[in-house]
């Protein structure tokens, strides 16, 4: 039986997706859990598996070109299947890649699937005489049946991967069965070739924490302080950091083995890590009803992209050496250049280090990213007279810029982290002991 | 094991309540001299006496009152009606003195009557000689309400019907007296009232059924099981009190529902089970719960009208296709 393959949800915020690459062509066998296509969304680009078996008959919406949510971008069905009634249904596909003129505004989106699926009344196929369709189709709205709706909740189905069979698209209880009944797909091979072996990255996953109830202070202090700056109201904190020792210690750990490739940047998200985790009180974000403080250190590393930033995040960098930090990083901001980065991999930080060292900027004050606590502004390290024991001296220097939510981080308790921070950071060492 | 009528079963239910305890006595129209207009109470003035067999004058509410009273004074009457239609007449005896009364006296007195008789359709008998009631008398407090199926539960529902001590309201079909079916000899026979039977087992679909619906819901069954459709038909047997645990548990384990009815569809009883349904197995429920109701209007007269206005095989297979996604 043909099926139809619709644009599928593949970030939390994606309202529409483009086709980077089809990995298949018409006439191709296809096997349920094989990647069919990339597609660009709006954080990544992602891989789209097949979810049936047969042949791909026909692609509706060629690369390069978007399509919204749900509608039809392709069709598998067996090699001679009549098909025609399912691609009448999907909206024409634009004429391909017209040259377009910068000034042109953007071509509209095709009228959405539901208005042509409900003006072609299609004698009905299939085995049990009803057409499937996206249960999402008629309005947007996913219509589900209870037991249905409760099956997949606790198999952990994400319904709107569905398509309904029941009336009107109606997702029900045999349509559950068959996804839970699927074999898993195989994980997509790796879609970022990498130069180095393959690492293994301890706990992709976010590290735990412990929930504590805001006190009623706490409470007034966010509410007032929001009502003041923003829905986030940050205070910022600057301090100059002599960075000789840490420099040292970079050359002296790269001179070991120049394969380590350790940056100053890689230094001071160990410092960051091991400062939080003797500053829980600053490892923590406001929820409203009650404060979280994380157990791990997650730091956010801002990496710009082609049109704007994401922030890869090194997962408890506080038990991790300096090397596994440095390569990590650097596969992970690789990645996130090319936007392969997957969903878990830039969301949850802690804290985050923003670091425009490397456009000479002295000192800056970054955004804090919620629902985290603080962010830290790194700015470039250069030589600045200074005095010490009342000498004027040549010291590498570094100013440091911290952004905190008030609402969890008072003055006293950011300024006490980066205390320890500078410590640390200007005498690296502590970082063995 | 015996096969008979269920107007034989009600018979002997009859007969054997009679003898068994002397306050026991029937009263109605025709009931005695006639043998019961549908001939329920054949043979039992002869055996009983006028004493315990008694016509009355066509007066259901004069007569009916009589009853009430007789059972405050600790008799156990059993007031039959020649058809449930002419109940309605005696609504304020059933509804204001039966129903109330051991509520309103604080428990002084207790009313232990049964009101019995033919209800639903029969045959071309018109618009005020067709009618299902029991969702009327379902909805008062302080009344039971009995509708059997087979001369089984026709025999055990009403010798515990006449045993209760509260008012019931027992109501038989027309077309169906003449419906055979095994009931167990022993004179002690009983069935609980309040517990619904599992008429057929299935896995698929629930159909919910009662009185006339029962043999038409099992040959659906029959016909939707040669369409590899596993039908479960459950039988509530006691309207009031519902033994709703017994639908439920069907329902989760098809998760589908029809409930078949020959009343009105408005505020039926049917319309009570698909709530509690709702209320109690929501995210069981695969499919909305189908009704299959008798038409909402007047009974029509003629013949092939009637036919259509009352729920037959095809329509429950129908509604059953439905609520299975096959059609």
């Amino acid at each position: 039986m043909a099926t139809k393959v619709i644009m599928p949800k593949l970030s939390p915020t994606m309202e529409e997706g483009q086709i980077s690459r089809w990995l298949k062509k018409e006439g191709d066998k296809v096997s349920m859990g094989e990647p069919l296509a990339e597609i660009d969304t709006d954080k990544a680009t992602m891989e789209m598996q097949a979810l049936a078996n047969g042949v791909l008959r026909k692609i509706l919406i060629n690369e390069g070109q978007s399509a919204p949510l749900g509608q039809t971008i392709a069709v598998i069905g067996e090699p001679n299947e009549d098909i025609a009634a399912l691609v009448s249904e999907a909206p024409a596909a634009p004429a391909k890649e017209e040259p377009k003129k910068l000034e042109e505004p953007a071509a509209p989106p095709p009228p959405p699937q539901a208005k042509a699926a409900a003006a072609s009344a299609q004698p009905a196929s299939g085995v049990d005489g009803r057409q499937p369709q996206a249960a999402t189709a008629d309005s947007g709205r996913l219509i589900v049946s209870p037991l249905a709706a409760r099956m997949a909740a606790e198999a952990g189905i994400d319904l709107r991967s569905l398509q309904g069979s029941g009336p009107g698209g109606r997702i029900i209880k045999k349509d559950i069965e068959a996804a839970i009944s699927q074999p898993k797909a195989a994980p997509a091979p790796a879609a970022f070739p990498r130069a180095v072996e393959p690492r293994q990255f301890p706990q992709a996953a976010a590290s735990g924490y412990r929930d504590e109830p805001a006190t009623e202070i706490r409470k007034v202090i966010a509410k007032r302080l929001v009502t003041s700056l923003g829905p986030v109201p940050h205070f910022f904190l600057t301090t100059e950091i002599e960075m000789d020792r840490a420099a040292e210690m970079r050359k002296g750990i790269n001179a070991l083995d120049p394969d380590l490739k350790i940056s100053i940047n890689d230094i001071i998200i160990k410092v960051v890590a091991a400062a939080l985790i003797q500053h829980p009180e600053v490892n923590a974000s406001f929820q409203e009803k009650f404060i979280r403080y994380y157990e791990h250190a997650d730091v956010g590393v801002a990496v710009a992209i082609q049109d704007g930033l994401i922030t890869p995040v090194v997962r408890s960098a506080d038990q991790k050496s300096l090397s596994e930090i440095a390569a990590e990083v650097r596969e992970l901001a690789e990645r996130a250049r090319s936007r392969k980065l997957k969903p878990e991999e830039y969301t949850g930080a802690s804290f985050s280090i923003s670091n425009l060292g490397m456009f000479g900027i002295d000192e800056f004050t970054a955004v804090i990213n919620p629902p985290e606590g603080a962010i830290l502004a790194v700015g470039a390290m250069s030589p600045k007279p200074v005095v010490r024991d009342n000498e004027i001296v040549i010291r590498q220097i570094m100013r440091v810029t911290m952004s905190c939510d008030h609402r969890v981080i008072d003055g006293a308790t950011g300024a006490r982290f980066l205390q320890t921070f500078k410590k640390i950071l200007e005498n690296p060492l502590y970082l063995v002991v | 094991m015996s096969t008979i009528t269920i107007r034989e079963a009600l018979n002997q239910a009859l007969r054997e309540e009679l003898a068994r305890d002397e306050t026991v006595f029937l009263m109605g129209e025709e009931v005695a001299e006639y043998d019961g207009a549908y001939k329920v109470t054949k043979g039992l003035l002869k055996e009983f006496g006028g004493k315990r067999v008694i016509d009355t004058p066509i007066t259901e509410l004069g007569f009916s009152g009589l009853g009430v009273g007789a059972a405050m004074v600790g008799l156990r009457p059993v007031v039959e009606f020649m058809t449930f239609n002419f109940s309605i007449l005696a609504t304020d005896q059933i509804i204001n003195s039966a129903a109330k009364m051991l509520y309103m006296s604080g428990g002084q007195f207790n009313i232990p009557i049964v009101f019995r008789g033919p209800g639903g359709s029969a045959f071309q008998v018109s618009s005020q000689h067709s009618q299902a009631l029991e969702s009327w008398y379902a909805y008062f407090p302080g009344l039971k309400v009995v509708m059997p199926s087979t001369a089984a539960d026709a025999k055990g529902l009403l010798k515990s019907s006449i045993r209760d001590d509260d008012p019931v309201i027992f109501i038989e079909q027309e077309r169906m007296y003449g419906n055979k079916g095994e009931v167990p000899d022993d004179p002690d026979f009983t069935i609980p009232l309040g517990v619904a039977d599992v008429k057929r087992e299935g896995t698929d679909v629930t159909i919910v059924a009662r009185s006339l619906m029962v043999p038409v819901a099992l040959k659906a069954a029959e016909m939707l099981e040669q369409q590899k459709v596993s039908c479960e038909v459950v039988d509530p047997r006691t309207i009031r009190p519902l033994d709703i645990d017994t639908i439920i548990e069907s329902v989760k384990k098809t998760n589908r529902v029809v409930v078949a009815e020959e009343s009105h569809p408005v505020c039926s009883v049917g319309a009570e089970i698909a709530t509690q349904i709702m209320e109690r197995a929501f995210d069981y429920l695969d499919a909305p719960v189908k009704r299959v109701s008798g038409a909402d209007v007047p009974m029509p007269y003629a013949k092939n009208l009637e036919q259509l206005a009352i729920p037959d095989v095809n329509r429950i297979v129908a509604a059953v296709r439905e609520v299975a996604y096959l059609d």
